[in-house]
Formats: C-alpha cells, sequence, structure tokens
C-alpha cells in the first residue's frame, strides 16, 4: 500500500480545505436523569443480577471516596483520588467486560477494580502503605493493582498506559486468547505522545484494545478548551483509522453498552475502539487541590444535578429491583465497614526493610545487598532516628 | 563452527529465540520484510510470519511503550531502536516504565521479558546523531540491566542471555563492527553470563577497562606498551549495569593501576562511577591515579571525530603518564 490508497476524493483545481471542526459526533444516551430510558434506546445485556452488583459498586465506590477525603483531611491518610461524579464510567467499564481482560488506568478507576472484587482490605492497606500493601507499600495511595485480578498497578506518569495497553492486547491476541485490553485515560492525558504512539500502533498493528477516555472536562485545573480545539477527543480516533464512539458518561447503561459492543468488535476484528465517556469532576483533581479556584459554583451544580448515581438508582427503582430501604441500609453499612477498615489498616505496621530492595531486579545484585548491609549497620547505630524498622530485622 | 560477522550474530540469536519460543517478538522501524537498515533482523519476517516479525510505525516511544505492555503479558518483546540516538523520545518509557514496572507493583507485573536492541557508537562518520554512545543515562536506572558485546562471539551469546534474563536489558549494539568484526561462531546455542566482565589479556603493571567497540582501541594500546615492556591486564565489562565490581577489582589489587576508556563523553560518564568505586575499593592499592580516556565533552562532531575519539594512541599516552606517575 503507498500513497496511491488515498486517491478516493474528489479532485479539485483550487484549494479545498477540509474543515478541522468538520467531524460531527453523535452522543449515546440511553437513561434519564429520571430514570426512564430514551425512546428508542437500546438496552445494553443486563439483569438484575448485574445491575445489582453494578449499582452496589457505584455506592461503594462514592462511600469509600467520600471517608478517604475525610481520613486525608484528618491527616490520617496522606494522599487521595476521589472520582466523585465520574463513577459511571470506570464501574460501567468494568461491568461490560469478562474478568479475564486486562484492565489498564489512569489513576481516577478505581471503581473498575472495586468492580473486579478487589477488598475493602486491599484497598486500605495499599493506601496506608503498610506491610499487607499488594505493592509493598513503594507507591502513593490510590496506585493499586492486582495480577489475580487482571488489573494493571497504576503508575504516575501520565499516557504511559496507552502504547503499554496495545502491546498487552497484541499479546492477548497472539496467543488467541478470547481476551481484550481496557484503557483508560483522561482528555487531559491524551495531549501526551504517549496517546498519539498507542492510537496509531492499535490501528497499525490490529491489536484488540479499547481505549477509554473520560473526558471530564479538567486536567487538574486546565479546563478542555485550554487543552485542545478539535471535537473532543473521539475525532482523533477517525484519523488514526479506529472506529470511534461518544457517550453520555453519566449514564451507566450507555456505558455498559458501549463497552460490551466494543469487546466484541475488537475481539472479532482484531482492532482497536475509541470510546469517549463525556463527564465532569465533581470532586478536586486530588486532596491537594481546591476547584474553588478555577471554576464556578454554578458550573458544579449544573453538574450534580446530572448524578450517575442517582439516575441509575432512579432506574433501579422504577424496575423494582431496588428500595430507599435497602438504599439507605447500603450506605450505613458501607460507612461502618470503611470506617473500622481504616482503623484496622492505619494500625499495621510498615513494610519490612527488607522489601526496600526487592523487585529491583529478579534476583538481588551483590551491590544492592551491599548497600542495604551498610544500611542495617547504619541503622543499628542510630536506632532512635529509623523507628519504623529499628531493631525489626 | 561457522565465520560470521556481528550482525549475522545478532540475526542469529535472534533466530533461535523466535524458535525456541513461539511468544517471542521482534519489532522497529523496518525491521520487518526489509530486515533492519542493518539487516539485523533479516529473514525473520518470511521464517517467522508477521505477526511475530514486524515493522512499527516510526514513534520509538510507541515502539517501547507497546513492548512494555507486551512483555508485561508474558510475550517476549525484542524491541529494535533503529540507532541508540533516537532512544530518547523513549526514555520515559525505559526509565520511569520498563525499570520500575516490578518494583513499583510488589512484583505482581513485571516486564522481564523485554529486551530493546540498539545500534550505538561512533566511527561510522555519523555525526551527532549517528554516532553516540548513552549508556550512561540508563547506567543510572536502578530495574535495567545494560549490555554492550564486542564482536560476534560475545554478541550472540550476550544477546540470547538478555532476551532470556527475566530482567528488561538494553542491548547496544557496536555498529561500527556490524560487519567489520568477523570472527568463529557457534551456531548452536549457547548463553555468556550477565552481569561478568571478561579477562581478555592476564598483566601485572595496569590494568585497562572498556566494552563494546572500544575494546580493540584499548588492546591496540595494550600492544603498544607491551613494546615498551609494560605488561596490561586487559578486561571487558560486558554488562554496564550491574557491573563486575569484584573482577575489575581483583585486577586492579593486582596492578595498582587503571585505566577506563569509553567513546562516550568523559562528564558523568560510565567511567566515573567505575573510577569513584574503584578508588574506594582498592585506594591503599593504586600507584597511581585512575585514569579515564573518552571522548570530549562536546556533541559527537562529524569533521574532527578522528581528533575527537579516544582512540588508541590517547589509551597509549594514559597508560605512559599512569606508568610514569
Amino acid at each position: 500500500m503507498n500513497t496511491d490508497s488515498y486517491n478516493d476524493g474528489a479532485v479539485v483545481h483550487t484549494p479545498v480545505f477540509i474543515d478541522g471542526h468538520s467531524v460531527e459526533i453523535p452522543i449515546l444516551k440511553i437513561l434519564k436523569q429520571d430514570g426512564t430510558l430514551y425512546e428508542g434506546a437500546e438496552l445494553p445485556e443486563i439483569d438484575q443480577k448485574l445491575a445489582t452488583k453494578v449499582y452496589k459498586t457505584l455506592v461503594f465506590h462514592r462511600v469509600m471516596d467520600e471517608r478517604m477525603v475525610a481520613s486525608q483531611r484528618q491527616g490520617r491518610l496522606s494522599f487521595y483520588m476521589a472520582a466523585l461524579g465520574e463513577e459511571a464510567a470506570s464501574v460501567g467499564g468494568a461491568a461490560g467486560l469478562k474478568d479475564q481482560d486486562m484492565i489498564m488506568t489512569q489513576y481516577r478507576e478505581q471503581g473498575a477494580l472495586m468492580f473486579r472484587g478487589f477488598s475493602l482490605e486491599d484497598f486500605m492497606n495499599q493506601m496506608f502503605s503498610n506491610a499487607k500493601d499488594l505493592g509493598k507499600g513503594r507507591q502513593m495511595p490510590i496506585h493499586y493493582g492486582s495480577k489475580e485480578l487482571n488489573y494493571m498497578t497504576v503508575s504516575s506518569p501520565l499516557g504511559t498506559q496507552i502504547p503499554q495497553a496495545t502491546g498487552y492486547a497484541y499479546g492477548q491476541k497472539l496467543q488467541g486468547l478470547d481476551a481484550v485490553t481496557i484503557c483508560y485515560f483522561g482528555e487531559g492525558a491524551a495531549s501526551e505522545g504517549d496517546f498519539h504512539a498507542g492510537l496509531n500502533m492499535a490501528a497499525v498493528q490490529e491489536a484488540p484494545v479499547i481505549f477509554f477516555c473520560r473526558n471530564n472536562g479538567y486536567a487538574i485545573s486546565t479546563p478542555s478548551d485550554e487543552q485542545f480545539k478539535g471535537n473532543g477527543i473521539a475525532s482523533r480516533g477517525v484519523g488514526y483509522g479506529i472506529k470511534s464512539l461518544r457517550i453520555d458518561g453519566n449514564d451507566i447503561l450507555a456505558v455498559i453498552k458501549a463497552t460490551q459492543i466494543a469487546r466484541a468488535y475488537a475481539l472479532k476484528e482484531n482492532a482497536p475502539v475509541l470510546i469517549e465517556a463525556m463527564s465532569y469532576r465533581l470532586g478536586a483533581h486530588s486532596t491537594s487541590d481546591d476547584p474553588s479556584g478555577y471554576r464556578t459554583r454554578e458550573e458544579e451544580e449544573r453538574w450534580q444535578a446530572n448524578d450517575p448515581i442517582l439516575r441509575m438508582k432512579n432506574w433501579m427503582l422504577a424496575q423494582k429491583w431496588w428500595d430507599e430501604a435497602q438504599d439507605s441500609a447500603l450506605y450505613t453499612r458501607y460507612r461502618e465497614e470503611v470506617l473500622a477498615a481504616v482503623k484496622v489498616s492505619e494500625k499495621i505496621e510498615k513494610p519490612h526493610l527488607d522489601t526496600l530492595i526487592t523487585d529491583v531486579y529478579d534476583v538481588t545484585p551483590v551491590h544492592l545487598q551491599a548497600q542495604m548491609d551498610e544500611l542495617k549497620e547504619h541503622i543499628n547505630k542510630y536506632p532512635d532516628a529509623y523507628p519504623f524498622t529499628a531493631g525489626k530485622f | 563452527m561457522a565465520q560470521m560477522n556481528l550482525l549475522h550474530a545478532i540475526n542469529n540469536a535472534l533466530d533461535i529465540a523466535m524458535t525456541e519460543n513461539e511468544r517471542t517478538v521482534c519489532f522497529g522501524e523496518d525491521v520487518g520484510y526489509f530486515g533492519g537498515v542493518f539487516r539485523a533482523t533479516s529473514g525473520l519476517q518470511e521464517k517467522f510470519g508477521k505477526v511475530r516479525c514486524f515493522n512499527t510505525p516510526l514513534v520509538e516511544q510507541g515502539i517501547i511503550g507497546f513492548a512494555n505492555g507486551l512483555a508485561s503479558q508474558g510475550s517476549v518483546a525484542v524491541a529494535e531502536i533503529q540507532f541508540a540516538d533516537y532512544i530518547f523520545p523513549a526514555f520515559d518509557q525505559i526509565v520511569n516504565e520498563a525499570a520500575k514496572f516490578r518494583y513499583r507493583s510488589g512484583n505482581e507485573f513485571n516486564v522481564g521479558k523485554l529486551t530493546i536492541r540498539a545500534p550505538y557508537g561512533g566511527g561510522i562518520a555519523g555525526g551527532l546523531y549517528h554516532s553516540q554512545s548513552p549508556e550512561a543515562y540508563f547506567a543510572h536506572t536502578p530495574g535495567l540491566k545494560v549490555v554492550i558485546p564486542r564482536n560476534p562471539y560475545q554478541a550472540k551469546g550476550l544477546l540470547l542471555a538478555s532476551i532470556r534474563d527475566d530482567n528488561p536489558v538494553i542491548f547496544f549494539e557496536p555498529k561500527r563492527l556490524y560487519r567489520a568484526s568477523v570472527g568463529e561462531v557457534p551456531e548452536e546455542d549457547y548463553q555468556l553470563p550477565l552481569g561478568k566482565a571478561e579477562i581478555l589479556q592476564a598483566g601485572n603493571d595496569i590494568t585497562l577497562l572498556a566494552w563494546g567497540a572500544q575494546m580493540e582501541i584499548i588492546e591496540k594500546a595494550a600492544e603498544m606498551a607491551a613494546t615498551d615492556g609494560i605488561s596490561c591486564e586487559v578486561i571487558d565489562l560486558r554488562t554496564i549495569l550491574p557491573w563486575d565490581i569484584e573482577t575489575v577489582t581483583q585486577s586492579v589489587m593486582k596492578t595498582g593501576r587503571l585505566i577506563v576508556s569509553q567513546e562516550a563523553p568523559l562528564t558523568a560518564g560510565f567511567a566515573s562511577e567505575i573510577a569513584a568505586t574503584i578508588q574506594q575499593e582498592c585506594f591503599l592499592h593504586l600507584e597511581s591515579p585512575i585514569g579515564r580516556v573518552c571522548g570530549l565533552d562536546t556533541p559527537y562532531p562529524l569533521a574532527l571525530e578522528k581528533e575527537y575519539v579516544a582512540d588508541h594512541l590517547k589509551v597509549y599516552e594514559a597508560i605512559k603518564h599512569s606508568i610514569n606517575y
């Protein structure tokens, strides 16, 4: 194939530009805020059992976020990132996949991990960097990961997971597995070079990967109109030859539907899919940030009226799959459980000193062991300065 | 045994690695049908198919990002960066991702099955951007292994070891020697150990240490010194990270003198790290300051390449200076 293959447009003899905003993108909406469906809307594959699991996960997500932000304010936790108002994107994405599918995330997709069954204790142990953390206390709070649950450990650099997801999916294809990779990222991270690298390679290398953009309007304080000028992120898929879909990210049924369809397509065609979920980050970027400095209360209130969890609850009530008494009991139970779990995890001791040098390589090299021996001698000399580890090795 | 040049040896190693494991995949710019701009992957796509040996778009950060994902999935990823000079767009994927994958996940995930191949080094009239030796940047990153072979036999054995090693390895290939270096190479499978230096020539008066294409430079200088009656111990470091402190220390304890020579610029090059460690380990055995014979602290030049490089004469002068100190 060469440049001959582009010659399918009209031939003109004066310059005719294609407008930079000429791509019009429909947005998929299935569920109205009052819990009724739009006319002609097609439901995803969902029954009461799945719907209840999804809803409970959404509630758990909101409660855990709320409690952990409070814990950070109380000084019990160093850092946290809530997903207030955009929980449907991660929970719905996971609900539209199969357990064997790999989930690669940015950092605000704990909902997908909750749906997969990461326990409350696992979340807490990670956040308190204690000896029971699967990540051995090495990363800041919210950098979860679980091989068992096919959830790739979060890394802070933005967008790096995007080409990695392409490679992971390529490996799944190579093995002929009934599995795809979903890759989450924000609209801000889509400015990173890795976004362009990852999408282009996925299209060229024919990798069964679902790129899931959470367009929540802000990258820390930078609004999306200062991030890019094109028609959102979905329009970029066209340029890479990738099937793209825009959805209402606060519509849990639209998220599940889109992910289910994307999964089937990616597997059947060995091709990537791009989903852009439109939402709003109702909370702060992280506990280190205060959004009142860069946006208005009116704007926030407008989005509060689009609460994805309330929307799903209204649908569940209309289906007679859920009632108010169950609802308030669930919130109460989760609040108590999270509080209790915080109290347990914050008291668990720090990881053993030896974990400082393990996992740098598969086998610890001689020079690193020598550095550890030297460190231990030093700690023995000044035990008071190193209270977490002195006398414990 | 067959006569192979360094490219044949690399190609032969890749062939063995792809034959023994159907999950081994080779890719990079022009790596597919064309077989790479130096032909290191020649014939592999024909033999193993387009799915396992293929061209990638021109995007180094994408190649290594893709490779990280592929390796973390359990496939054996052998990625080629066309020139080491162009590895920097992938710096983040190497330094922040590959190197830290195992550590940051508490060993839930790793990219041990990743090997990055890249031609490095000068001497081909390549100017600034086809000549660099960037090993020191990566040697500063815990979690990586950095390996550089000096000849075809070493290239095959070290590359097979790198591909099979359960850590991400950067394998820099001395492109000046791709066709120039020819030697006996067994056609069967063999490995050479990572993290182990090799003593090429035993000597008593001074230790000369280098790696990759610089080995023939210090060997030539050692020959010149021999005519002056100076007995040089010549060592090939082979693995830059983690490096074989023990072998170098033992040698310097015996000779009392050390010259390290590298193609890369002097300041903060890997020779500096070696000098710092050896003065600490061997302080009371040293008869003279440790010498570094390196490129100048400039970008790699073109017209004045001959003057710039750490050639055998500069090494020879450094030997005499050390002996007469």
